[in-house]
């Protein structure tokens, strides 16, 4: 699968965040890190951060996407 | 196996162990580099740990996904309260929050 097609389902579910990179880590479309800025994470423990990302690529996980590595990160400004 | 069957069998678990990891493979033989992670940051923090196998038990995998409202393995529980997978462990640890949190619940 399309980094940018991930990073697409990530900005519309989180569509404030500052920051949505993808990469395929490996080069074999199955393994991926995400990165996320948004304000929405703040107030929010890092559980919930990371289960507002899985919403956004549920259908696709363990189906296109064997591994999903993520980083939230709270963006105050 | 009835999901409330099932979520009883982990609540049970992770209320008779302080700390539980729900993972592919073992600790002495992970089966995925996600679960060895969160095994390798215990071992180095010297905290024993119970590890469960959930990676040829499809039932357990979908009992822990639905009792932690979480997808994936590994699943680390701390005195019954889930803490996160691999990668909230390995931040928190570099942070120093995990060391944190474990003396605080008494499992350090």
């Amino acid at each position: 699968m399309d980094t940018k097609t991930i990073e697409s389902f990530i900005l519309e579910a989180i569509p404030d965040a500052s920051l949505v990179r993808v990469e395929d880590v490996r080069g074999d479309g199955a393994h991926y890190t995400a990165t996320i800025a948004s304000p929405s994470f703040a107030g929010k423990t890092r559980v919930e951060q990371h289960r507002m990302v899985h919403a956004a690529v549920k259908e696709k996980i363990g189906d296109k996407i064997h591994a999903l590595s993520i980083q939230t990160i709270v963006d105050g400004t | 196996m009835m999901q409330s069957a099932m979520f009883e069998r982990i609540e049970k678990e992770i209320m008779a162990n302080d700390v539980v990891l729900y993972m592919k493979g073992t600790a002495a033989f992970p089966k995925c580099n996600f679960s060895a992670s969160v095994v390798q940051i215990l071992s180095k923090l010297g905290i024993r740990f119970r590890d469960v196998n959930a990676m040829d038990d499809s039932e357990l995998r979908r009992g822990l996904s639905d009792f932690a409202n979480w997808p994936t393995l590994p699943q680390l529980y701390v005195k019954g309260e889930f803490i996160g997978g691999a990668d909230i462990v390995r931040e928190m640890y570099e942070a120093g929050e995990l060391q944190a949190l474990l003396e605080d619940r008494g499992v350090a």
